[in-house]
């Protein structure tokens, strides 16, 4: 009882917080490290304000000067010669959807199976190993370089610019994506359900045909979509392959993939060198297309994402 | 007992329809499907390395003539004339990495804010203190809205790098290049003595390149940055806060070492792409062999060299160009393959002890 009497906090005569100096824990301005943060907080904010102004450019830009000549016209006619007024880029648009459909029938295959190979693989596997390295490096391949080696093997095997030599380009640069999505889809697909079917006595190949690649298929058409969304954009390595042409691919009734072929990339490019108000026009109008279509590939793409089963 | 004569009621089993096709043994037909399948996936994933190694390949032996022409002198020289036959490099991989560096600090420096301003969750913040305000924040309706305003924040930052980079040039070109014009003429009047600032801007040059290729860049470094950041555990924060941190201590003092490897990784694999970008920098380098430290002075890259040179490249140019594609190859490849092993090391550092 005594001892209790006399405790300092009992007497009342102690004030346990009498040492604390509150106004410092206060989170004033005045105190530097909160003026600090504050003022840290506030240069972050301006840095992303700032970062968002060129997208807020572009996308304003493309609407205004490529909105311009937005119509029919651009759809169904021939890039103008210089001076000539009026013209669209019809041929660039089908020679683009050309060259992508040949980069995606050769990169998905490949892809496709490298990426069944991948996802049956343990993490010890020295080849998948190398597979998946290999698919890094072309990640980050300079897209002029798949123009340079397309035209070292194809342009000069064949003796000449072609839709074909384009689309092999693309298609390297398309690869890398496709393969490392589908795989990750792959993988993603519940381990029960596999088992289920080994279970059930199916062969490795009926396993992944009925099951994985069923289950997975959002995910590997997600990838896909992505991939066609970078190949449409992708310039440099058009430049020296699939060059460009003032024509249809589709002449008299036949479909030559082996001549020059016209793309919206190149056309941009082409177009925005040139000192005549009409090819420009035109070239910010067909940046306008290229854009939205670029943004409707990734939309879609992301929407299939959504519904892969987790 | 009982289960035995359940099993024995049908000798179609449980499910009829389902076992009749698919749990019957496999059949000659399917096991050699089987068999052609499982090569064919092997073979494919051969295929895809052998792709890799045969495009490196090809590259080196059309440029192995130039090589054997030209040797180091190629890489040293200044002059590049196919009239005269000249042909040397070091403006363009100086201008290349003059360029992409300048791009990288630039980049890093946007790049690495826009990810700590998404992972620290301000615009989240902002958006709950604004719905607090109308007493709406644990609204069934309106509670979502911070998540929801931070992933749009995030999808516009990676709308930039969905943007083709020929459209990147075309923007640079009427937009960019008249903005910075009378700035860089004024800087050049009061400025001149800095080397920086030694030419005038008279139209390309790399000033307005830099710019446009470190806005192309930014999505990398802010995307793999923020996966580095998030990846952080909090615990560390939780800790740093608990010893009375304000939030920009904790962020410089524990998140940002943290994640430092990470965000070392992804501003490589940008410095890669900035390496190897072509159009936006063909299109406003101004491709003149000039090495300048002048911002304001027009250069050229080797990837523009290239994609200037090749479309109406003579047989005898080819081998030469080819050189010079090897030359940005090794460049490229050697700074890519060091930003993966950097990002794979980290991936695996947090895992287990913290």
């Amino acid at each position: 009882m005594d001892s209790t009497m006399n405790h300092p906090l009992a007497s009342g005569s102690f004030d346990p917080f009498k040492d604390v100096n509150f106004s410092a824990l206060e989170k004033s301005l005045r105190h530097p490290r909160t003026f600090f943060s504050v003022f840290m907080s506030g240069l972050v904010t301006l840095m992303t304000l700032l970062a968002l102004i060129p997208l807020i450019s572009v996308v304003g830009m493309l609407v205004w000067r490529g909105g311009q000549r937005l119509g029919t016209a651009l759809f169904t006619q021939l890039p103008p010669a210089p001076l000539e007024s009026g013209g669209g880029f019809g041929n660039a648009i089908v020679g683009t959807l050309i060259i992508i459909t040949i980069a995606t029938l050769i990169s998905v295959p490949l892809g496709l199976l490298s990426a069944i190979y991948l996802a049956q693989t343990t993490t010890t596997n020295k080849l998948a190993h190398a597979v998946r390295f290999a698919a890094k490096i072309l990640t980050g391949f300079p897209s002029i370089l798949a123009g340079v080696f397309a035209y070292g093997t194809v342009v000069l095997l064949t003796g000449g610019f072609s839709a074909i030599a384009g689309g092999v380009a693309i298609s390297i640069l398309m690869l890398p994506t496709i393969m490392l999505t589908a795989e990750d889809a792959i993988r993603m697909v519940p381990a029960k359900m596999k088992e289920a079917a080994i279970g059930m006595g199916t062969t490795p190949t009926q396993t992944v045909w009925m099951v994985l690649l069923p289950t997975a298929l959002p995910g590997i058409l997600t990838g896909i979509m992505l991939a066609i969304a970078r190949g449409v954009g992708e310039t440099a390595p058009l430049l020296f392959t699939a060059l460009f042409s003032n024509y249809w691919a589709l002449q008299e009734g036949r479909l030559d993939l082996m001549q020059p072929t016209a793309s919206l990339a190149v056309l941009i490019y082409n177009f925005s060198g040139m000192p005549f108000q009409n090819q420009l026009e035109l070239a910010w109008a067909a940046a306008l297309v290229l854009v939205l279509l670029v943004l409707t590939t990734n939309l879609i793409g992301q929407s299939l994402s959504h519904r892969q089963i987790q | 007992m009982s289960a035995s004569g359940t099993r024995a009621s049908g000798d179609q089993g449980f499910f009829p329809e389902v076992s009749s096709k698919i749990s019957r043994p496999p059949s000659t037909k399917q096991k050699v499907v089987d068999k052609t399948f499982r090569f064919l996936c092997y073979g494919f994933a051969w295929l895809s390395i052998l792709l890799v190694v045969f495009i490196v390949l090809r590259i080196v032996t059309a440029a192995l003539p130039a090589v054997r022409d030209h040797g180091v002198q190629f890489l040293t020289g200044t002059v590049w004339d196919p009239n005269q036959s000249q042909y040397s490099i070091l403006p363009e991989m100086w201008g290349t990495l003059y360029s992409s560096l300048l791009a990288l600090i630039l980049g890093t420096a946007f790049g690495v804010s826009v990810a700590i301003f998404l992972s620290e969750g301000y615009l989240g913040e902002f958006v709950f203190r604004v719905l607090k305000i109308f007493k709406l924040q644990f609204h069934r309706k309106w509670s979502w809205l911070p998540d929801r305003v931070e992933n749009l924040l995030r999808n516009l930052i990676e709308l930039l790098a969905a943007i083709p980079s020929v459209v990147y040039g075309l923007w640079g070109l009427f937009v960019v290049i008249p903005l910075v014009r009378p700035v860089c003429h004024w800087l050049h009047l009061k400025a001149g003595w800095l080397p920086f600032f030694g030419t005038d801007l008279s139209g390309p040059g790399i000033l307005p390149a830099v710019m446009v290729l470190s806005i192309m860049i930014l999505p990398t470094i802010t995307a793999i940055s923020r996966d580095a950041l998030i990846s952080v555990p909090p615990k560390l924060r939780l800790a740093a806060y608990g010893l009375g941190a304000t939030r920009w201590e904790t962020i410089l003092a524990v998140i940002l070492p943290s994640a430092a490897r990470g965000i070392f990784g992804g501003v490589v694999l940008a410095f890669g792409r900035a390496l190897g970008e072509t159009m936006a920098l063909a299109m406003l380098v101004g491709n003149r062999n000039v090495i300048s430290l002048s911002l304001f002075s027009p250069a050229n890259t080797l990837a523009a060299l290239l994609a200037n040179s090749f479309p109406e490249a003579r047989p005898k140019d080819v081998s030469v160009l080819m050189y010079a594609a090897l030359v940005l190859l090794g460049i490229t490849l050697l700074v890519n393959i060091i930003g993966s092993v950097i990002l794979e090391r980290t991936t695996t550092r947090f895992e287990g002890g913290l």
